[in-house]
């Protein structure tokens, strides 16, 4: 990076360690911090959605519909959720291949599990082998988002359906004495009620989700986690121009720092989110803030 | 090999009795149930050993941190937030490496750089800290007026800590720290997932459920195996505290006692 770099060799002190900090693996390290952090942005807010019509679902009067909805909520939380990401994002894969499949090449007749083999004909494969590599990592970091999403969704779901059963009943009810139908005072009195209630929750949820992303590393992405094993092992003089010893325990207080910092920010944020939105509301909070004014 | 076979083979492989070689192909719905509940054995002994440990040091970091000293105060904070605040995930990989470099400086860590003793501090440590925010909270709200009766009674010091304070503390905490104790059994499964290998394939039992995933390239089998094996865990964790639980509220009339609500199962 810097035109000194040109020999390594010669170099010594902190001007090596400025060169080896900036050499291209190095640089693709960093923009890991990039992916880790555009997963959050679209995860969170798919896990939201996913957790939005689970808690709806959950809470319909059709009963097939309620099952699966309740269904979906507690079979997340019973089980570690490491072992769901090892799942879905192989059954995922499988399930888009098939249907895929059905729909591209509806006169194969072979059967699709041939003892240890997974086959699906050529055309169906995703991505397609002859895609280049940034489709493949594309794909990759869909299906983990897709994974997070459900996985999120599903404790999401939960606390949404909670939210939604503490608005007081009151408040409906005069909801449905002004003439509203059932659609109208979910979508003008529950949903804008309900996010004040569901905040602590969905807070918790969020520092969880940070705590999650290095499970990206176990879905095959390259992210933080894989890049401080590579760049950490010891490295020889033949292979690189910067040789050095077993520096991956390094590398993760790195990570470590960057997850404690990542977390107190965002703790220090809700904090003022929470202090912004229970102003003037019916709760010990807003209680406790008018006191304090007063 | 009938099912009895297979069982003997493999149902305590994870500790390394029996077979040596695991199954490489022709994989029986038997096979994978035994191999995936052996491997149940190292998720047990890793969160038994840690909650039980992890107990006593979180009692001391709550006081810790309730505490007038300034010191003790601040180094049970960092501790908490340092523990709280990073992913566990993150935490084993960092002290795995920390061990392994540790190895050339003193035999002493040898043993630390295996999963069974690493991993298990690694843990212990975790859970502390976790337990540790919770009995905080609980401390924080033990009723003013069971602390002044226990002054007017004349106690004081540890007669006061060990007949009112702690007793409390363990009855307002209880119900959360039931959660942490399956979040606990749940985050054991990450242990050899990074960093710890696993010495001669002898690992827990999402380790065997991912292999055969892996192997049959069908995941629907050995994870729905898992999830039952966890499920069953859960229950059985519940059960136990539920019946601490009860001892620990046999005192009040029966509509002020505590139910334990259960929210169990966010990663940490």
């Amino acid at each position: 990076m810097f035109s000194y770099c040109s020999d390594p060799d010669a170099l010594s002190g902190l001007s090596w360690l400025s060169c080896y900090l900036t050499t291209g693996k190095h640089m693709a390290f960093y923009r890991a911090f990039g992916t880790v952090l555009l997963l959050l942005a679209i995860t969170a807010p798919t896990a939201l959605a996913f957790g939005f019509f689970g808690a709806r679902a959950a809470r319909s009067r059709f009963a097939p519909l309620r099952w699966v909805g309740k269904i979906y909520i507690s079979i997340v939380r019973g089980v570690p959720d490491i072992a769901f990401f090892l799942f879905f994002v192989i059954a995922l894969d499988q399930a888009f291949e098939w249907l895929r499949h059905q729909v591209k090449c509806p006169d194969w007749n072979e059967p699709i599990r041939q003892g240890n083999d997974f086959v699906v004909c050529q055309i169906a494969k995703l991505p397609l082998g002859t895609a280049p590599q940034w489709v493949h990592e594309t794909y990759g970091f869909f299906l983990a988002v897709l994974t997070f999403a459900i996985v999120f969704g599903a404790f999401a779901a939960n606390i949404l359906f909670g939210a939604m059963n503490t608005v007081p009943r009151a408040q409906i009810e005069t909801a449905e004495a002004y003439g509203m139908n059932r659609k109208q005072a979910f979508w003008r009195v529950l949903v804008p009620q309900m996010w004040v209630y569901a905040l602590p929750g969905l807070s918790n949820l969020w520092m969880v989700l940070i705590k999650a992303t290095p499970l990206l590393f176990l879905l095959g992405v390259e992210d933080i986690v894989y890049w401080a094993r590579e760049l950490g092992g010891s490295k020889t003089a033949r292979f690189t121009d910067y040789p050095h010893g077993d520096w991956r325990m390094w590398y993760f207080l790195a990570l470590l720092v960057f997850y404690l910092g990542f977390t107190k920010i965002s703790e220090m944020v809700l904090d003022r989110l929470m202090t912004r939105l229970t102003r003037g509301q019916a709760t010990m909070g807003g209680e406790a803030q008018r006191k304090a004014a007063a | 090999m009938s099912c009895w076979d297979t069982i003997q083979a493999y149902g305590l492989r994870a500790v390394g009795i029996g077979e040596r070689l695991l199954p490489r192909s022709d994989f029986t719905l038997c096979e994978q149930f035994t191999l995936i509940g052996s491997g149940m054995l190292w998720n047990i002994y890793f969160g038994f050993f840690a909650l039980i440990a992890g107990f006593f040091f979180a009692v001391a970091l709550a006081l810790g941190k309730a505490s007038r000293n300034t010191l003790l105060r601040k180094l049970a904070e960092w501790f908490i937030f340092v523990f709280r605040g990073s992913p566990l995930f993150i935490q084993i990989f960092f002290a795995y490496f920390a061990f392994v470099s540790l190895k050339s400086v003193s035999s002493i860590f040898d043993a630390f750089s295996a999963a069974w003793a690493g991993a298990l501090v690694v843990l212990f440590l975790n859970t502390a800290a976790y337990s540790a925010q919770i009995f905080y909270g609980a401390l924080l709200s033990i009723p003013k007026g069971d602390i002044e009766a226990a002054d007017a009674y004349g106690m004081s010091g540890w007669t006061r800590f060990r007949r009112i304070t702690f007793p409390t503390m363990m009855r307002l905490a209880w119900p959360s720290y039931t959660n942490e104790a399956i979040f606990l059994f749940h985050a054991t499964t990450l242990v050899f997932f990074s960093g710890f290998p696993a010495f001669r394939q002898k690992g827990d039992a999402l380790y065997y459920a991912n292999y055969f995933a892996d192997k049959t390239f069908n995941p629907f089998i050995p994870y729905p195996i898992l999830a039952g094996y966890f499920i069953l865990l859960t229950l059985v964790i519940i059960g136990v505290f539920g019946i601490v639980n009860r001892r620990l509220n046999r005192h009040l009339p029966q509509e002020k006692r505590q139910r334990m609500r259960l929210r169990p199962n966010l990663i940490r």
